[in-house]
């Protein structure tokens, strides 16, 4: 945010509950000036963005390794049950960096506004952002905004940056699976996916399920306390788990089985899933991990989890095996088998 | 979930399948086709077939709606899209099957086709409610089970006077698949296809009843069982049939009785005969042209039928030289006998319709089964 301060004097401050989104907010001048101070700074402000430069000068990090993870938030509705496009855009950067075994240290936001986009939208937007992003611990630090005409955006799309930082020696990969390891799951499945597509207009049915957004870095500093010896952390958003499940295999070189029955699911997104042709395994998550640890410390890991509130209903859910194909295969609950294949096609656009 | 898991429980399945074990005879082999894609599915993703001993033996059949649609009708649709512009709303299945010039309706939405993915024949009606201003196809593909819907958005079309939406009538017909089937020279003439008997469709003879199957029984002395699509339905479907055929019956039975009568749904097929009639013939993708397989618009609903609205030829295109899809559907190939299956033709670029929808055998097979060709 590289805009000076606008003297509050002479200008008539932004008309927040009927005021839209206009090609001048995006233009560098003044009205993008004056944006930036009276909805962004407000509720993002932090002594970083304070500086006001082009970037932000942050403190450089003693031992270790930086870890960086950006992405993109397209998600439609901007708002659904349990959350919102803000606060779910730093949550999934924060987990992003946080299940690499890094502490999320800073964030940055990019807005693409669409002319004619309530601001009293995006103030709420940025105010849900403000709160995950100070619940979380995790300041944004600079950002940038555009405006793209009427009908070439959908409201407001947001990307984020996370940059952590890792003690030396406790990164995390996805290439570290080794068969005879444990696989846990940090709770239920397809709950973020599932309260999207209830709210749907096309979809039109009333379900009380909520999205699982939230940040993970507290539950994972808690399961790394436990000394438990965690091989892989990774969150298992769009395409559900089996598609993390699959990268990990191939990562690793490594198959899996998983047992159906131990799988957490809240039973109303098993019924919707059911009444659409879903499988949970392959809707979005936002607030859940997978974690791959020695076996021998599974319990251990299991307690730590449960311990921790977004962890009450974790579960060991498979092991890791040997495997020159890399399947990830499952023991039915009725009791066949089955392969967990990658996510085919596109189960639900802008999920995220 | 009540009332579903009652019917995939792992210890009653286990109980089932000692029964099977120990009536199936050892001497002989047991063929039976599932006629459904929903049996298919069913079987794949709970891994029945992994309960079942090795002289028992299911062969795929061809009750899947898009595996069954010939490549000139899916051209047709995006023909009404690309080139009428109008607004074309199907079932999600539709969307990825393999249409001419590596078309299909997802990659003709890309180039800028209005094609709308919708879970109802009625949403398809809303949204020609919704744009006036567009003219709305609903591309209407699917057995008995999906023809009542459509019927039902094009009385509701009529009664609202809407100027603005039409249907491509693709509806066909169970029993003539079946007849086909049992015609066919490999099961008929060379026998090259054994063919014990048939789990007979679910949600299709909720609406036609059992009726229209014992002529199967009777005339090719074939067994049929009538199953839920769950994978217990399935289980017990195929320790009734090893039963019919060890005591040399062969006749319609009911396993799905929570579900379907003798008559089946007399409403909706009132309100079928209402709105459609026969067509004299109808091209299927691997089961060629078959004499009255199928439904078209009746005139006094003529108005929205599309294929009246619109200019719009039917031209028959042949399959891909080397897919196997046409033999996969008649049960005389497996998916995995197919040299394209899982090198060319994979789930993300399905060459052949059997690799398209969930119900296709070649994309149960390769999605849940086919470390099984590894092993």
């Amino acid at each position: 945010m590289s805009e000076g301060k606008v003297r509050a004097g002479y200008v008539r401050s932004l008309d927040i509950k009927h005021g839209q989104v206009d090609m001048a907010h995006g233009s560098g001048g003044r009205a993008m000036a004056q944006l930036i101070e009276e909805l962004f700074a407000k509720h993002l402000g932090n002594e970083y963005l304070a500086q006001g430069d082009d970037g932000a000068l942050l403190p450089a990090q003693g031992a270790g390794k930086l870890v960086m993870a950006t992405d993109s938030h397209v998600v439609s509705p901007l708002f659904f049950p349990g959350g919102d496009i803000g606060c779910l855009s730093v949550h999934g950067t924060i987990n992003d960096v946080a299940v690499m075994g890094a502490k999320p240290l800073w964030l940055s936001a990019g807005f693409i506004l669409e002319e004619g986009f309530k601001l009293a939208d995006l103030a709420l937007i940025v105010q849900s952002m403000a709160n995950a992003a100070k619940a979380a611990g995790v300041p944004i630090v600079t950002g940038d905004t555009k405006v793209v005409e009427r009908g070439k955006g959908d409201g407001v799309f947001i990307t984020t940056t996370g940059v952590g930082v890792v003690a030396p020696g406790r990164e995390l990969s996805g290439r570290c699976a080794k068969p005879g390891d444990a696989i846990l799951v940090s709770g239920t499945l397809g709950d973020h996916g599932m309260a999207i597509m209830a709210v749907r207009e096309s979809l039109g049915f009333e379900s009380p399920i909520v999205s699982d957004t939230a940040a993970l870095h507290g539950l994972i500093a808690t399961m790394r306390d436990s000394g438990a010896d965690i091989h892989v952390l990774r969150d298992p958003t769009r395409g559900g788990l089996a598609t993390t499940l699959n990268e990990i295999t191939r990562q690793s070189g490594v198959g899996m089985m998983l047992q159906e029955k131990a799988l957490p699911v809240n039973p109303a997104v098993n019924a919707a899933c059911e009444f659409l042709g879903l499988d949970p395994l392959y809707v979005a998550n936002e607030g859940k991990l997978v974690a791959i640890c020695a076996e021998q410390d599974a319990e251990k890991l299991l307690v730590a989890m449960r311990s921790h509130p977004l962890g009450a209903a974790a579960a060991i859910i498979g092991r890791v095996h040997d495997d020159p194909h890399h399947f990830v295969q499952m023991t039915t609950g009725f009791g066949g088998k089955r392969i967990v294949d990658w996510l085919s096609g596109e189960q639900l656009p802008r999920i995220c | 979930m009540k009332y579903i898991d009652e019917f995939r429980d792992g210890e009653v399945a286990k109980g089932l399948a000692e029964s099977i074990r120990r009536e199936a005879n050892p001497e002989r082999t047991y063929h039976f086709m599932e006629f459904c894609g929903g049996h298919t599915h069913a079987i794949s993703r709970y891994g029945v077939s992994d309960l079942l001993p090795g002289n028992v033996r299911m062969i795929h059949g061809p009750g899947c709606p898009v595996c069954v649609l010939p490549i000139g009708r899916v051209d047709q649709a995006i023909r009404l899209a690309l080139e009428q512009g109008v607004m074309l709303c199907t079932y999600g299945d539709c969307l990825r099957v393999p249409a001419s010039d590596g078309l299909s309706l997802l990659k003709a939405k890309a180039r800028g086709g209005d094609i709308r993915m919708v879970y109802s024949s009625a949403d398809a009606v809303t949204l020609a409610q919704k744009n006036p201003d567009k003219q709305v196809v609903f591309f209407a593909i699917g057995f008995e089970t999906t023809t009542p819907p459509t019927a039902v958005a094009i009385k509701q079309a009529a009664a609202l006077g809407l100027k603005n939406f039409s249907v491509l009538c693709c509806h066909v017909l169970t029993p003539s698949a079946i007849s086909s089937i049992l015609e066919s020279p490999e099961v008929r003439q060379w026998g090259t296809v054994p063919l014990d008997g048939f789990i007979g469709p679910a949600h299709v003879s909720t609406i036609i009843g059992s009726r229209p199957y014992e002529f199967f029984a009777e005339e090719y002395r074939k067994p049929v069982v009538i199953a839920g699509f769950e994978p217990l339905d399935v289980m017990q479907a195929i320790r009734m049939l090893i039963r019919q055929v060890n005591e040399g019956r062969a006749e319609v039975e009911n396993e799905f009785s929570r579900a379907v009568d003798r008559d089946g749904n007399k409403k909706a097929q009132q309100l079928v005969a209402e709105v459609f009639e026969m067509r004299k013939n109808f091209e299927w993708r691997g089961l060629n042209v078959l004499p009255y397989s199928a439904l078209r618009i009746r005139s006094q609903f003529a108005e929205f039928d599309a294929e009246k609205r619109f200019p719009l030829e039917y031209q028959s295109v042949p399959d891909h030289k080397a897919c196997e899809c046409g033999a996969i559907l008649r049960g005389v190939k497996r998916p995995q006998d197919c040299k394209i299956f899982g090198t060319v033709c994979t789930p993300e670029n399905p060459i052949g319709s059997c690799m398209v929808s969930s119900e296709g055998a070649c994309a149960a097979h390769y999605t849940y089964g086919r470390y099984k060709d590894v092993a």
